[in-house]
C-alpha cells in the first residue's frame, strides 16, 4: 500500500486586503480523512486550492509542509464538486486522462481493478452525458484513483448528488481511499460527521476543532453517534453563523 | 434548416415578386419576373453552370486556405503571450481596412486568374474564423485546467486534449460564417477583374441591359451559398461529435 504523509497548513490568507480566514494551523494526519466544514465564503475551498497549488485570487502568508519533506502539490489528486468530466471523449478516456496528459500509457492493470470496484466496466465506452449523476461521480473517483497520488483533496465532490446515492458514494470513497491522506472540504454536516478521522469547523474566526464518535469511518447514518456529532456539528455552525 | 417553412417562405416571397412586376408592368430590363428569370436561368443553363463551376472552386480553395490560416493562427495566438500582444492589435486594425479596396490591387499582384479571387476569399474569412476559435481556445473552463495543473500535465497535452477539443464548437461556429462570407469575396474579386465565375456573369449581363440574366446568375450564387453553408455545418456537426 502506498505511503502517505500527514500535512501541516499554516497561514492566513487575504483578499485584496480583506482578510479571507485569521492565521489558522491545520493538520492533515497521514492516511487519514480530515473534514474540513464550514458554511460558503469562509476560505475553506482556498485552503484546499492552496494545498494543491490552484489559482486562488487570495494572498496566502504562511506554509504548506509535509511530514517527510516531500512538496505536497506533487502527490496530490484532486476531486471537485463539479465532475470534470470531458464531454467529448469515452469514460476509459476521461478515466485515463492523467496519464494521457503526461504522455504516459495508462496503468491497464489498474484500469481494470478500478473499473470493477466502481462498476464502470459497462460504461466503458460511453460518453459522460450517458451517465447519471452519480455513474459520473465515480468515473470522477476512479479518475482520482488512477492517479494513486498519496494524497487526495476532495472539494463537496458529492454535494450535488441526492441523499442515496451521496450516501453510498461516501462508503465507495471510504473504501477505495484507505491509507490515503484525505481532506474533504464540505458544508454538509452529515458527511463529516460519518467520514472524518479529524473534523475543523472554519469560520472566519479560525478552526473549532470537534471530536468525532469512536467509531470506524465511514460511520453509519443511523447510528446514535452519528447523528449527535451531526448535530452538534450544525449547532456549531449556526451558533457561529449567528 | 427544416424544409417545409424555408420552402414556403420562398413561393411567398416568389409570389410577391411576381405581384409587383405584374402589377407596375416595369420593363423587363428594370425588374424582371420571377418567371422570365427561370426561363432565362433554363435557356442559358450552360453558361451558368460554367461559370458557377469556377466560383465554387474559388470559394472552396479560398475557404480551405482560409480556414487553415486562421487555425494557425488562433492557436498561436493562444499559446503564446507575445503573439498576442504582437498580432492582436494588427490583426484588428486590419479589419478596420475596406478589404474590397483591395480587390484591384490583388488582380494586380495575382493577376486575372483563380488566384486574385482566392486571395479575396481568404481574407475576408480569415478574421471570423481566427477570432471565433480563438476566443474558443480563450475560454476553456477553468476547471479543466485546474484539474490538468494538479495532473501534472504538459501544455502541449493541455492544448491538444482539453483546449482545442473544447473550443470545436466556436471554431464550427467561425467556418459556418466564413462558408457565408466566402462567396462575397469570390464574387468581388471577379467584379474586378475576370474572364469567369458568377460575379463576371453578373457584370457582363448588367452591361448588357439583361437583368433577368443577371438575376438568374445572382440566384445561382445564393443558392451555392445555402448549399455550402449547409455542407459546412454537417461537417462542423460530424466533427464536432467525433470519438476524442
Amino acid at each position: 500500500m502506498i505511503s502517505a504523509p500527514g500535512i501541516l497548513f499554516e497561514g492566513e490568507a487575504t483578499i485584496e486586503g480583506r482578510r479571507l480566514f485569521a492565521p489558522l494551523s491545520l493538520t492533515l494526519d497521514a492516511g487519514r480523512w480530515t473534514c474540513l466544514l464550514g458554511g460558503s465564503g469562509v476560505g475553506k475551498t482556498t485552503v484546499l486550492r492552496l494545498l494543491a497549488d490552484l489559482p486562488t485570487g487570495a494572498d496566502f502568508v504562511g506554509s504548506i509542509t509535509a511530514t517527510d519533506g516531500t512538496n505536497v502539490a506533487d502527490q496530490i489528486a484532486y476531486m471537485a464538486q463539479d465532475d470534470l468530466l470531458l464531454p467529448w471523449a469515452t469514460v476509459e478516456k476521461n478515466i485515463v486522462l492523467g496519464a494521457r496528459l503526461r504522455g504516459q500509457r495508462a496503468d491497464e492493470a489498474r484500469l481494470a481493478r478500478l473499473l470493477d470496484r466502481c462498476g464502470l466496466r459497462e460504461h466503458l465506452g460511453k460518453r459522460p452525458s450517458a451517465l447519471s449523476g452519480g455513474q459520473r461521480q465515480r468515473v470522477a473517483l476512479a479518475r482520482t484513483l488512477m492517479e494513486d497520488k498519496p494524497i487526495i483533496l476532495l472539494d463537496e465532490p458529492f454535494s450535488a448528488l441526492d441523499a442515496q446515492t451521496r450516501a453510498s458514494m461516501q462508503d465507495l470513497a471510504v473504501e477505495l481511499l484507505a491509507g490515503r491522506t484525505v481532506l474533504m472540504v464540505t458544508h454538509d454536516p452529515g458527511e463529516a460527521a460519518r467520514l472524518g478521522h479529524a473534523i475543523h469547523v472554519m469560520t472566519s474566526e479560525g478552526l473549532t476543532s470537534v471530536l468525532p464518535p469512536d467509531i470506524a469511518v465511514p460511520r453509519a447514518v443511523d447510528a446514535i453517534e452519528t447523528l449527535t456529532c451531526q448535530s452538534d456539528l450544525l449547532r456549531l455552525l449556526m451558533g457561529q453563523a449567528a | 434548416m427544416k424544409i417545409f417553412p424555408a420552402l414556403a417562405a420562398t413561393v411567398f416571397a416568389v409570389a410577391i415578386w411576381q405581384l409587383i412586376v405584374s402589377i407596375t408592368d416595369l420593363p423587363r430590363f428594370i425588374l424582371p419576373g420571377p418567371l422570365l428569370v427561370a426561363e432565362t436561368w433554363w435557356t442559358n443553363l450552360a453558361v451558368i453552370a460554367e461559370h458557377t463551376l469556377v466560383t465554387a472552386q474559388e470559394v472552396l480553395i479560398g475557404l480551405a486556405i482560409g480556414t487553415a490560416l486562421g487555425i494557425v493562427t488562433a492557436l498561436h495566438l493562444a499559446t503564446s503571450k507575445t503573439a498576442r500582444m504582437l498580432v492582436q492589435p494588427i490583426l484588428v486594425f486590419t479589419q478596420a481596412l475596406p478589404v474590397f479596396a483591395l480587390a484591384p490591387i490583388l488582380t494586380l499582384w495575382l493577376g486575372y486568374g483563380l488566384w486574385s479571387k482566392v486571395a479575396m476569399a481568404v481574407l475576408i474569412i480569415y478574421f471570423p474564423v481566427t477570432s471565433a476559435f480563438f476566443d474558443g481556445l480563450m475560454r476553456t473552463p477553468s476547471g479543466y485546467l485546474d484539474l490538468a495543473k494538479t495532473m501534472q500535465a504538459s501544455p502541449f497535452r493541455v492544448l491538444w486534449l482539453i483546449r482545442v477539443p473544447a473550443a470545436l464548437p466556436s471554431l464550427g461556429a467561425g467556418v459556418r460564417l466564413a462558408a457565408v462570407y466566402a462567396p462575397i469575396g469570390a464574387v468581388i474579386g471577379e467584379w474586378v477583374g475576370a474572364s469567369k465565375g458568377l460575379g463576371y456573369l453578373m457584370l457582363l449581363a448588367n452591361g448588357r441591359a439583361k437583368t433577368d440574366l443577371m438575376f438568374a446568375a445572382m440566384l445561382t450564387l445564393g443558392v451555392l451559398s445555402v448549399f455550402l453553408y449547409l455542407m459546412v455545418a454537417k461537417l462542423t456537426r460530424l466533427l464536432g461529435d467525433r470519438e476524442s
